[in-house]
């Protein structure tokens, strides 16, 4: 028989609970009632909605939509007044008696509010629901507002007002911030990143009086006789389980709801779940604990066993710039030791609490990468005996196989975000893969975890391989997308050895499994094609990403960026006049200085790219490839010309490399730069070729990286004369285009062949002059302008194809 | 009642590329396949009104080059876990030309 299920508070356990059910087809009419006149919403998401960084629409889990696809009876807006436990029934505000089989309490909490003088004066919130929120997205440059309580709402929601320009202070009463999850260090370097941010922090401040004018609030008052003033006061100093309908219903209650583990309350009819229960004397705030909750509460509700167990938590702070994360035990006591690590140059902070060889705590600031590591090995008491010397340097320092690799992924929780891109969690990854996305490229396609920077790849691999054992087996190189089973590696070998020439033909002999492939392997072919073929293979356009096929960059808002070449960085006040009338003539909104030496005009619209380019053109200047998977710039500095230390001429060679290497197509951007002496004022050492002019010669260094990667270039070779490096640049550049996997940055490419490799190819003064001739013959072809190109011969494709605005007007 | 508008020569809009066709409301976008089929679009992405005109098209898709979301030509639905939908307007090739239904865009106008 269906049993009647009455839902009291929509929150994100109870709609956890009803995801379950539907899920599960289970044989239940459900009741949803909730005094907010909405349905359910991710609350832990409203710090991005303040910020600015999403919208309230973004983060409803649950629409209308969803509510009547699985038949859930809503009624939002209404209250329970009574609930007869006897006559199973509820009563509500609007005079309607329901009658339940089960009755699952989601009340949640309420906000703590400290009965000071005048917390009852208008302007004085809480930070807890939509309503909270949108009265601090109220506040402007010109509001001051006063937050109590320096813990993790606390602080998103100063943070969240500081990013829009709201002058904030944050009263804290404990001596350090976060003090629950953070020791006093790690609370100090948090001080200092919301202090850089604009944010006024007031530590072991006691709270007297909230002073009003008007009946509104005025200021809030120290008991050290501060008077700080505000518009609005935001009180984030704790949640109460709200029990109060409970508790009138005579059911058990404690701080909080009474639950055993299968989420029954004293009465074996009425369940309870979210931050309204008390389970073996703990309350619950954070996300994790109420779906595991939810899980149980589903089961329990449909006559399956599942048993409630409380885990060790993390933490971590959703502000921008301020990488955190606390997890398990971390007081000091008898018997504990601590491994600290730090780092002040980089404001890094790292400190495990050890008991009996085990981790129990964990605090990191400023560098979290291997927090999930750390976390996994909190929760799986795993024997650190053998690791100690290293263990604080995380994973990448531990030798050997101490770990099962994959028991951190194993460990994380379902709400653990694994693509930060995407915002995709470890759930939602899981479900994909039991639903039947069992590789890679269908767990992308189906929720596009890894789709965007990748650097998540190894994790998705992971998760796949925890969740189907030995079903998957980490690929040792993933194929190129869906349309193929061939890896990259595959394909080029493919079409140097068939001498493979056009797409076609790869589609044919590499046995692609769509038409014409994606737009992931298009681009990739076109590359290799025209890399390893330069002058039988004729560039496709429509293979390429819309920056490469227009010659600018795309914009959020469609319009693009013009970036004209600046040889070397060196200008002439001929140039900037013409940048600057080209500015005025198509009313470009924005101009800026690049990170390479040059000047950016954004927001250009798509019809005028040929007009402006060919003005820029009669000036002299030429397309900078500012938006091209091949030569960027070439930075220098001004080297003998001018510096007292130069010891070579490194803007001469930087103009003279760019000169050279300009229009190259390359596996990724290829950024350069000359510096004049050791002191590198160009940063030549974080770019993908760096020089540094010493008095011998030149320091030719590779593999550098200052984007998501940050690495310093290793020394490739050392050369005598400015001829030899210019040969040494065009073979390695050479080498890498020849051999490198399409996307790949030098240092990448590097880390998979081996410097010592690269070494000994361009070493070898026959094979060096064979790159260099070889990087020749495919610069006779692409060492050209394409703006001059297509205002010659494509500019009508810039324009639309029709005009139909009086036709459909008639 | 269809009365179809001749637009252009199915020459102008590349194999696997797209032209824009500008309208009282914003742009339409005329797609043509490596099979030569042609579709017209609404030139916006349910995510954040990305181009799709200056998509990637393989197949009979797009993938929008804001975000890589990817569209299908024939129904406008959104490929994949996420969910959205582009109006689509009914387009031809007659004898090498590409006509649009003028009763669809005057309802544009209108709407």
């Amino acid at each position: 028989m269906t049993q009647k299920l009455i839902v009291i508070g929509a929150g994100m356990a109870t709609g956890r609970v009803l995801e379950h059910l539907t899920d599960a087809s289970a044989d239940i009419e459900v009741t949803l009632i909730n005094a907010e006149p909405r349905g359910n919403y991710n609350r832990i998401m409203l710090s991005p909605v303040l910020s600015g960084d999403k919208t309230y629409t973004e983060i409803v889990t649950h629409d209308d939509a969803w509510y009547a696809q699985r038949n859930v009876t809503c009624r939002f807006g209404q209250k329970i007044t009574t609930i007869d436990r006897a006559a199973k029934t509820v009563t509500t505000d609007t005079g309607d008696t329901l009658d339940y089989d089960k009755l699952l309490f989601g009340t949640g909490s309420n906000p703590f509010i400290i009965p000071l003088p005048g917390h009852d004066l208008e302007g004085v919130i809480a930070y807890r629901d939509l309503e909270d929120t949108n009265r601090m997205m109220d506040m402007t440059s010109c509001n001051k507002v006063v937050v109590i309580g320096g813990g993790l709402l606390g602080l998103e929601a100063a943070a969240g007002m500081a990013a829009r320009g709201v002058d904030v202070s944050v009263v804290h009463i404990m001596g350090h911030l976060m003090e629950r999850q953070l020791d006093e260090a790690a609370g100090y370097l948090l001080r200092k990143a919301l202090v850089e941010k604009g944010i006024t922090v007031h530590c072991q401040a006691n709270s007297k009086e909230i002073l009003g004018k008007d009946g509104h609030v005025k200021a809030l008052l120290l008991d050290d006789g501060t008077e700080l003033p505000c518009d609005l006061l935001v009180m984030a100093v704790g949640i109460r389980p709200n029990v109060k309908l409970a508790q009138e219903a005579g059911i058990a209650v404690g701080k909080g709801i009474h639950v055993d583990d299968q989420m029954l309350t004293s009465d074996a009819d009425v369940l309870a779940v979210g931050e309204c229960v008390e389970h073996n004397g703990a309350i619950f705030g954070l996300v994790a604990p109420l779906y595991d909750q939810a899980k149980v509460a589903a089961a329990t509700l449909m006559n399956e066993p599942a048993t409630f167990v409380q885990k060790e938590l993390s933490t971590k702070l959703k502000v921008t710039g301020c990488d955190l994360f606390s997890a398990g035990d971390f007081a000091d006591g008898e018997g504990r030791e601590d491994i600290v690590f730090r780092d002040p140059a980089r404001g890094v902070y790292r400190r495990l609490v050890l008991e009996n060889n085990v981790v129990i705590g964990a605090v990191m600031y400023g560098d979290t990468a291997d927090s999930n590591w750390f976390f996994g090995m909190i929760r799986e008491k795993t024997d650190i005996s053998d690791m100690r010397e290293t263990l604080i340097f995380g994973p990448a320092y531990q030798g050997g196989s101490t770990a099962d690799p994959l028991s951190a992924v194993a460990a994380l929780p379902r709400d653990a975000e694994i693509c930060g891109c995407n915002g995709i969690c470890k759930g939602q990854i899981e479900d994909a893969i039991t639903a039947g996305a069992t590789d890679l490229g269908a767990v992308r396609a189906v929720t596009k975890a890894s789709g965007s920077c990748g650097t998540c790849t190894g994790l998705v691999e992971q998760v796949l391989a925890v969740t189907l054992g030995d079903d998957f087996v980490i690929p040792a190189a993933a194929s190129i997308c869906g349309c193929t089973d061939m890896t990259h590696e595959d394909v080029r070998c493919m079409i140097k050895s068939q001498e493979l020439k056009t797409m076609p033909a790869v589609w044919q002999e590499c046995g692609w499994k769509t038409s014409c492939g994606c737009h992931v392997c298009r681009p990739a072919l076109n590359f290799y094609l025209l890399a390893d073929w330069p002058i039988e293979y004729r560039d496709d356009p429509q293979s390429r990403f819309i920056n490469e096929r227009k010659h600018a960059n795309i914009q959020k808002d469609g319009t693009f960026s013009v970036v004209p070449r600046m040889w070397g960085g060196i200008t002439t006040p001929d140039e900037l006049r013409a940048i600057a009338d080209a500015a005025d003539k198509y009313m470009v909104p924005t101009v800026k200085v690049t990170g390479g030496q040059r000047i950016d005009l954004l927001g250009v619209k798509g019809e005028d790219l040929p007009a402006i380019w060919s003005d820029l053109n009669k000036a002299g200047m030429v397309s900078g490839h500012a938006y091209s998977k091949g030569l960027r710039t070439v930075k220098t500095c001004v080297g003998t010309d001018h510096c007292r230390f130069g010891t070579q001429d490194s803007t001469g060679l930087g103009i003279k490399l760019e000169k050279t290497l300009w229009g190259s197509w390359t596996p990724h951007k290829l950024k350069l730069a000359v510096s004049g002496c050791p002191r590198n004022c160009a940063e030549a050492t974080c770019k993908d070729i760096g020089i540094i002019c010493v008095d011998s010669g030149y320091q030719i260094s590779i593999g550098g990286a200052a984007g998501m990667d940050l690495r310093e270039t290793e020394l490739l070779i050392q050369v005598p004369t400015e001829d030899e490096a210019m040969e040494v640049i065009k073979a390695v550049t050479q080498l890498y285009r020849e051999n490198a996997k399409y996307l790949d940055r030098i240092y990448k490419w590097m880390a998979k062949v081996g410097l010592d490799w690269i070494t000994q190819q361009v070493e070898d003064p026959g094979n060096r002059t064979a790159l260099a001739t070889r990087f020749e013959v495919s610069q006779s072809v692409y060492r050209k302008d394409p703006w001059a190109e297509h205002v010659t011969e494509k500019a009508k494709t810039y324009q639309p194809l029709a005009d139909l605005t009086l036709e459909a007007a008639e | 009642m269809s009365t179809w508008i001749d637009i252009a020569s199915l020459e102008d809009v590349p194999q696997r590329g797209a032209r824009l066709v500008k309208t009282q409301l914003g742009c339409v976008a005329i797609f043509r396949t490596g099979e030569d089929e042609v579709f017209a679009l609404e030139n916006a992405c349910p995510h954040k009104n990305g181009p799709l005109s200056e998509g990637i098209v393989h197949g009979k898709a797009v993938t929008c080059p804001l975000h890589n979301w990817v569209i299908s030509l024939e129904t406008g639905m959104v490929q994949g876990m996420d969910e959205g939908q582009v109006a689509t307007y009914p387009a031809r090739v007659i004898e090498g030309r590409i006509l649009l239904d003028a009763a669809f865009l005057r309802e544009r106008a209108v709407a």
